[in-house]
């Protein structure tokens, strides 16, 4: 019974997202098809793999909105380093990621040791990050249509899947693996659901938070580096305000924003509503974008409340 | 000096230091002159400009102060504005507009509090689903137009509109700013909050209504929230839902922790609030204004000093560096 309690916030996520594609899929035609469904991976893959990173911070109890911020500086210093430097993607794109890994243990670093809000020092972040990629580009785009491994990267698929959603599918395997069989992943949990608890068992707190947050870094770089291959630009004003649409989808996907439980599957359930949601006014014409906010704030405010129900239910 | 003084020293003292940056960089920021019937300076635009920053800024203090956020106020705004432009559009009164207007925003605020209060939702959370359905919403009523209010509508004065020399904006922020340090002084309201945000438990214990004080926060930043989303409207003379307010939560937020109001809730200051607001206000002028070899500052500095001086002010604030600082100090003795 216990393990049915836990997991029903996550039944309840796939069961919204299954009735919801199932509905579209009858009432448009085309909205089942295979080419559609991948697309559901490939547009979401830059706000799925910043997910991805967002669960891991808030699984340890805090958050991060730094994460649209990075995805741009990491989508123009990649553009930078090939386009001016001439540097290959494959040598770039490393630095990238352990930029972006960096940039995030910083930030994890200074909530660890100075014992301050995560709101307030990420939000610090996102100011610096996006200021960072603005001044890079003097607010331009730089245009990566010329460099032929962009354009060749951009066009491979295998299946019909574009190289973004399967770096989104294996970015989801390799997290959930990591937070479910590591001793890493088991410390991330404890210390959202009880720090102190965590501490007196011995546990390595303060890397696991600092890991928490260079994971969400790491992300988010990946996540630019994707963006920068679908737009194929680098662009300092992408991904504005994409951290709220990560935080709905981790709330949404059944992860509890006090930490401490959750999923990254659920996550990506989450992201895909999201898609869902958003693809939606594609295939009905007449439907006004605004719906989308409204729809999106309803069913956050449902999936709290169904949270808040199951958490009574277990208390009992 | 008094705990309530040596927390207002730094964001009083960050500010004079712009101010006299400004004066030696720039010094026609505080050039006063009259223009079209109303003092005009740098000095006063600031303020002018800053007007919805430090209404927002006023309510998130006893937000914060309460223990809670509040990340909805910028969709607030938008549906203030947006309210407000569709009722003058039915030839209304100005003030049947402002009425509707700060009717509908106390109702959001209300709904805040009513979901973490009653609901117990964290704050975070529940202001996140206004936030984002809060534009939509404001979208909904617009009809995703920009819609303006005509030139000789009685409305616009809320924003363009002086008395004694001063701009509404600002005059009207001050009024909010003094009306509300009367009312959390001379009642027990400011008291009350202060313990909730202090202390949730020992104030349930002591008999304190911690629900209703916590809801009255909400709906006190419900009610500015939606009266700096008026000011933003008329001064544009439009309703505009998809940029009116956007960002300005964060903007805010930094304007209450600058002023010495720890996020965790407890003790607040209204203005250190004030000075925060003019401080985050005064830097993105400073920016505008400052000139180096003939060669102007690129804007997008502005995000990365606001960076520094967020996480500046955190570690000021914080006991942790206090502590390691002594410890060293005592190391090297």
């Amino acid at each position: 019974m216990a393990r049915f309690t836990r997991h029903w916030p996550l039944l309840a996520t796939a069961v919204v997202l299954i009735a919801l594609y199932a509905t579209a899929a009858i009432a448009y035609p085309g909205f089942g098809s295979w080419f559609q469904f991948t697309r559901f991976f490939s547009d979401n893959a830059t706000l799925g793999l910043a997910a991805i990173g967002m669960t891991f911070v808030i699984l340890s109890g805090g958050i991060d909105l730094s994460v649209g911020a990075v995805i741009a500086l990491s989508s123009m210093v990649l553009a930078v380093l090939m386009s001016r430097l001439d540097l290959s993607m494959w040598s770039a794109a490393p630095m990238v990621l352990v930029l972006g890994a960096a940039f995030g243990a910083f930030m994890g670093g200074i909530i660890q040791v100075f014992r301050l809000p995560p709101f307030l020092v990420t939000l610090a972040g996102m100011f610096l990050a996006r200021g960072a990629a603005l001044l890079l580009s003097d607010a331009k785009r730089i245009d990566m249509k010329d460099i032929e491994s962009v354009r060749s990267l951009s066009e491979r698929h295998i299946a019909g899947f574009s190289l973004a959603a399967m770096v989104l599918v294996a970015a989801v395997v390799i997290a959930a693996a990591v937070l479910r069989f590591t001793r890493f992943g088991r410390t991330v949990y404890a210390i959202g659901s009880d720090e102190s608890a965590a501490r007196l068992m011995g546990l390595p707190v303060a890397r696991a938070r600092v890991g928490a947050y260079s994971i969400s870094g790491l992300c988010a770089a990946a996540g630019g580096v994707v963006h920068l291959i679908g737009m194929q630009a680098g662009d300092a004003s992408a991904a504005f305000l994409l951290e709220l649409d990560a935080i709905a989808a981790v709330v949404i996907g059944g992860t509890l924003l006090a930490g401490g439980r959750g999923s990254v599957i659920g996550t990506l359930l989450g992201v895909l509503i999201l898609g869902l949601i958003t693809t939606i006014p594609n295939y009905q014409g007449d439907l006004n974008t605004w719906w989308i906010k409204i729809v999106i704030g309803l069913l956050l405010l449902a999936f709290v409340l169904l949270q808040r129900a199951a958490q009574r239910w277990t208390e009992c | 000096m008094p705990d309530s003084m040596s927390r207002l020293v730094w964001p009083l003292a960050a500010l004079a230091l712009l101010l006299a940056f400004n004066a030696v960089v720039s010094p026609s920021f505080f050039h006063l002159h009259f223009a079209e019937g109303r003092l005009a300076s740098p000095l006063i635009d600031v303020l002018n400009q800053g007007a919805p920053v430090l209404l927002l800024a006023l309510g998130m203090t006893l937000v914060i102060a309460a223990g809670g956020i509040d990340l909805s106020v910028g969709a607030v705004m938008a549906i203030a504005g947006a309210v407000a432009a569709r009722v003058l559009e039915t030839d209304a009164s100005a003030a049947a507009a402002v009425a509707a207007a700060l009717a509908v925003c106390l109702a959001a605020g209300l709904w805040n509090g009513l979901l973490i209060t009653f609901a117990g939702v964290p704050p975070i959370v529940a202001t996140l689903i206004l936030m984002v359905a809060g534009r939509g919403i404001a979208q909904l009523i617009t009809d995703g137009q920009i819609i303006t209010v005509e030139p000789g509508s009685a409305f616009l004065a809320i924003g363009r509109g002086a008395l004694l020399g001063l701009p509404a904006p600002v005059l009207i922020a001050l009024a909010a700013a003094g009306a509300l340090s009367a009312a959390v002084r001379l009642t027990s309201l400011g008291l009350f909050i202060e313990s909730v945000g202090g202390n949730e438990e020992a104030s349930r214990h002591a008999g304190l209504d911690v629900r209703s004080t916590r809801l009255a926060a909400y709906a006190i930043m419900g009610l500015l929230a939606g009266l700096a989303g008026l000011v933003d409207a008329a001064d544009i003379a439009a309703a505009d839902a998809n940029n009116s307010g956007l960002y300005l939560e964060l903007d805010a937020i930094l304007a209450v922790v600058i002023g010495g109001t720890a996020l965790t809730g407890g003790r607040f200051s209204l203005l250190g609030s004030l000075a925060g607001a003019i401080l985050i206000q005064s830097l993105s002028t400073t920016i505008l204004m400052a000139q180096f070899g003939g060669r102007s500052v690129p804007v997008e500095l502005n995000l990365v000093i606001k960076a520094a001086v967020v996480l500046i002010v955190c570690l000021l604030q914080s006991s942790e560096l206090r502590r390691l600082l002594l410890r060293t100090r005592r190391a090297v003795a």
